[in-house]
């Protein structure tokens, strides 16, 4: 067998990570405003996407018009992307109802900072996590991933890519200062090592196409602007065609639909990662730079001889509930460190359903969570 | 007469669409979107090249019958999304249809920015100086005076001039036209869809049953008369003394710039700076 | 062939005042361990809003092994650039740990454990550039430190830089080392096993390159 070439390797922030995993994914649209701690993705995209073969950079005059002018350009037949932070984020909840609504694939980046408002514009937080599900209004599914470290920067930014390719989805990419900023050798891989999905596009005749038809999967063909499938695109509750109805029927088929799309493939979603479970009698929950820290904590709780665990969850939702219930089944003590007033500790606790003892761990100061912190409460028994 | 199918605006109009439409009877929007179908047609533009992006409000609502590429989006961010559009495939016509409170209240600031920008994008400003879809509200161009749902005893605002936003901002094209106007609005819009660069005209249009019942114009027709009188070339209004004027406003072309639109600057750049790389 | 002494999170911390390019010091140290050694290396920094001024702080940690928790919390070596954040980050330099002054910044120094270099006078009045003065640490650590190996060092700084800057920054980093060696003395104790085990990889190292030659 022929040797493998070497990975090429660079010394990146987590931000840069995303864009090199976005490009990688097949980014070709950036639209955006700048606003810490995100901004550096803005300006690579800035310096990147015109040197490549048909990439569009465009700044906005806001967070609502970039998000607009990003779903402009995935409806358009690009594979497009926005980032941003903090205030910015809860600026882009309404075209991203929209997004998810008529059904456009792209992907949102949100650096976390710390909130509520301006609050702490140069620290992490990860206050954003109910918002990310539940920001922009009306009863919507959507995706949300997680990276802890520079390298699943890269590698969740290719996956939110075509995770919005293949369930035709907004999807959110929440990362938190400290990735953002870390800088870390990370490999490039190479063009075979990793997936890149593409949305599928009509091979109808035109005149046969319905743009929000149901299929097996729940998702239609997209075809770009201009193609020669003329469809109507709306907001508004709509029928197959697109076109707008308050029909009982139709708007729980659209409804339905939309859910289903996503909620039956779960198992394609939800994403996580397992360290020392097996034997686990007390097991860390978390997620983003906070599961480095629980890392390092359940590490150090193995070698004075606590069997923990950890359970790093890369889907924040779907919450991963099958990984959770399995999880329930051996070990008694959860443990579920964030830098929020516990957010995700609600998921835990609904599926847990009162079967294990359950600790949350809360900063709201600007501040990552020690793993000295995380330790403690395990070894509290 | 025999509707034979053949007529202009029956080869534009959606055959699958579930009409009856939504505006009122007296509406102004419909001889806009008929105006609009045959500026298409007298340009010889193929649908599939034609994109409509529409806002919120009953202006909104007229992206749905036409059969072209149509994006009904959410209130104010008409442009926003023509942006991305027009920046993602500059071959394609894009064409923004707004009412005034989408265009000038919520969507201000993107009208000003893409007007700066000078992106390559049509928009109509539907201007029927009230929120007719939500139920008779004061918008920006609710002339100061007038009575609105939100303004019972007289709107103590000054409305938008948009004309001047418009070419204040810094748009290759602005005009104004009426619905009364039939002939001079298509020529109007003509112009602003041929044109590089970014491209504003204003349409004033009657809303009868949300404006006009509520300031003393007893039925549709008195609005339309009202336009007839008051809507002046912009030669002759000029003409006129300030102090004479009254409520005449003019009508025609304000601006006519030929600066290139951002999408053709921007892939300008793009090639020169790939090419300077080697690459094609 | 490993090239590496064996390193458990060894944290290294920069800190100063905004301006004092602490943040790219950092960076260009970080890519050099993480690129030209093949240390696992993370950089994590935190900064307020100022441009200039205010207070800025750049971390490294460095292993052989994966770094799990990435920001220093227990310093093998501190840089101060700035008395207040010699005075405030003093108290997580671990027993043993190595402190580095800015000599004329830092007025008062917490102990008389310290190495000390005017770095910013250096920089004005033998480089002419007062901006190089975070070169001029760098050269300085690459003597200290002794996993550092210079030549890879000064490499990975001057891919880091434009050209147009690249000579002068050459010109600080040598002299930031030939000070340092003149300054420095000795391995600090707590550091004399791994300047062991460099010097045995160092020697074992040379045959094999005469060979390739």
């Amino acid at each position: 067998m022929p040797r493998r070439k070497k990975h090429k390797e660079i010394f990146a922030q987590g931000n840069e990570a995303v864009v090199e995993g976005a490009l990688m994914a097949g980014c070709s649209f950036y639209g955006g405003y700048p606003i810490t701690p995100s901004s550096e993705i803005m300006e690579i995209m800035a310096n990147r996407l015109p040197l490549t073969e048909d990439g569009v950079f465009i700044q906005l005059e806001d967070e609502i018009a970039s998000m607009g002018a990003v779903i402009g350009a995935s409806l358009a037949g690009r594979k497009a992307m926005t980032a941003t932070s903090g205030p910015g984020f809860s600026l882009k909840q309404e075209n991203l109802g929209y997004a998810c609504m008529a059904e456009a694939p792209l992907v949102l980046v949100n650096v976390m900072r710390g909130g509520p408002s301006t609050g702490l514009p140069t620290s992490p937080a990860q206050g954003d996590v109910q918002q990310a599900r539940w920001g922009t209004h009306g009863d919507h599914p959507i995706i949300v991933l997680s990276a802890s470290d520079v390298q699943e920067c890269l590698e969740m930014s290719i996956t939110a890519f075509n995770m919005a390719e293949k369930y035709r989805t907004p999807v959110i990419l929440l990362i938190d200062e400290i990735t953002a900023h870390t800088r870390e050798k990370i490999k490039i891989p190479h063009p075979n090592e990793y997936e890149v999905v593409s949305r599928i596009v009509p091979s109808m005749p035109p005149e046969w196409y319905k743009p929000f038809e149901e299929t097996v999967r729940g998702v239609a063909p997209m075809p770009p602007l201009g193609s020669g499938y003329r469809f109507h695109v709306t907001g508004l509750t709509h029928d197959v065609n697109g076109f707008p109805t308050s029909r009982p029927d139709e708007v729980v088929d659209l409804m339905e639909r939309l859910h289903r799309k996503i909620d039956q493939f779960f198992y394609d979603i939800q994403l996580y990662e397992e360290l020392q479970t097996d034997d686990a009698e007390v097991v860390v929950i978390a997620y983003g730079s906070v599961a480095r820290s629980a890392e390092y904590a359940v590490l150090q709780a193995r070698e004075a001889g606590v069997k923990a665990g950890l359970l790093k969850l890369k889907t924040l939702f779907p919450y991963p509930r099958r990984a959770t219930e399995k999880i329930l089944g051996q070990a008694g003590r959860l443990v579920v460190p964030e830098m929020n007033m516990g957010q995700m500790s609600r998921e835990v606790k609904r599926v847990a359903c009162g079967r294990a003892s359950i600790r949350t761990i809360n900063r709201i100061d600007g501040q990552i969570i020690a793993p000295s912190e995380i330790l403690k409460v395990i070894m509290q028994g | 007469m025999t509707i034979t199918g053949n007529e202009i605006i029956h080869q534009y109009l959606r055959h699958n669409k579930k009409f009856p439409h939504v505006l009122c009877a007296g509406c102004g929007h419909g001889i806009v979107l008929g105006t609009l179908i045959r500026s298409v047609h007298q340009l010889g533009l193929p649908k599939d090249d034609v994109v409509i992006v529409a806002g919120i409000g009953c202006s909104g609502r007229l992206a749905v019958y036409v059969d072209f590429n149509t994006i009904h989006t959410t209130h104010g961010r008409a442009l926003t999304f023509a942006t991305g559009v027009k920046m993602a495939n500059p071959k394609l016509k894009v064409i923004c249809i707004m009412g005034d409170g989408d265009a000038l209240s919520i969507g201000g600031n993107h009208m000003i920015h893409a007007a700066r920008r000078n992106i390559g994008v049509t928009a109509l400003v539907l201007n029927n100086n009230i929120y007719g879809m939500t139920g008779g509200q004061s918008s920006p161009a609710t002339p100061m005076g007038s009575v609105s749902m939100t303004a019972p005893f007289g709107q103590l605002e000054k409305n938008f001039d948009t004309v001047a936003l418009a070419s204040g901002a810094g748009a290759n094209y602005v005009a104004r036209g009426t619905v009364f106007h039939v002939r001079k609005l298509e020529k109007l819009m003509v112009k602003a869809i041929e044109r590089p660069g970014f491209n504003m005209l204003e349409i004033i249009t009657p809303c009868h049953t949300q404006f006009g019942r509520k300031n003393k114009y007893k039925t549709p027709v008195d609005m339309y008369k009202w336009i007839k009188s008051n809507a002046v070339d912009i030669e002759r209004f000029n003409e006129i003394d300030e102090g004479k004027r009254g409520e005449k406003f003019p009508i025609g072309t304000f601006v006519e710039r030929d600066l290139s639109g951002l999408e053709e600057r921007y892939y300008k750049l793009k090639a020169e700076m790939r090419k300077a790389r080697g690459e094609k | 062939m490993k090239n590496q002494i064996d390193l458990q999170r060894f944290e290294i911390r920069f800190s100063g005042l905004g301006g004092q390019g602490i943040i790219t010091l950092g960076r260009v140290m970080g890519a050099g361990l993480a690129l030209g050694h093949g240390y696992n290396v993370t950089q994590t920094q935190s900064y307020g809003p100022e441009a200039r001024g205010g207070s800025s702080r750049c971390d490294l940690v460095i292993s052989t092994e994966r770094i799990s928790f990435p920001k220093a919390e227990n310093l093998d070596l501190l840089v101060a650039l700035s008395q207040e954040a010699c005075n405030t980050y003093y108290p997580y330099l671990k027993q043993g740990g190595v402190l580095v002054l800015e000599s004329d910044l830092v007025a008062q120094p917490p102990t008389n454990h310290y190495l000390a270099l005017p770095f910013t006078r250096m920089a004005k009045d033998k480089i002419g550039v007062p901006q190089a003065m975070n070169t001029i640490v760098l050269g300085a650590l690459s003597r200290l430190l002794p996993f550092a190996r210079q030549t890879v060092m000064r490499k990975s700084m001057e891919e880091a830089l434009p050209a147009k800057i690249r000579a002068v920054n050459v010109k600080a980093f040598n002299l930031g080392f030939r000070e340092a060696r003149k300054h420095f003395g000795e391995t600090p104790a707590a550091w004399e096993a791994m300047a062991a085990e460099a010097e045995k990889l160092e020697k074992k190292a040379k045959p094999a390159a005469q060979k390739k030659k």
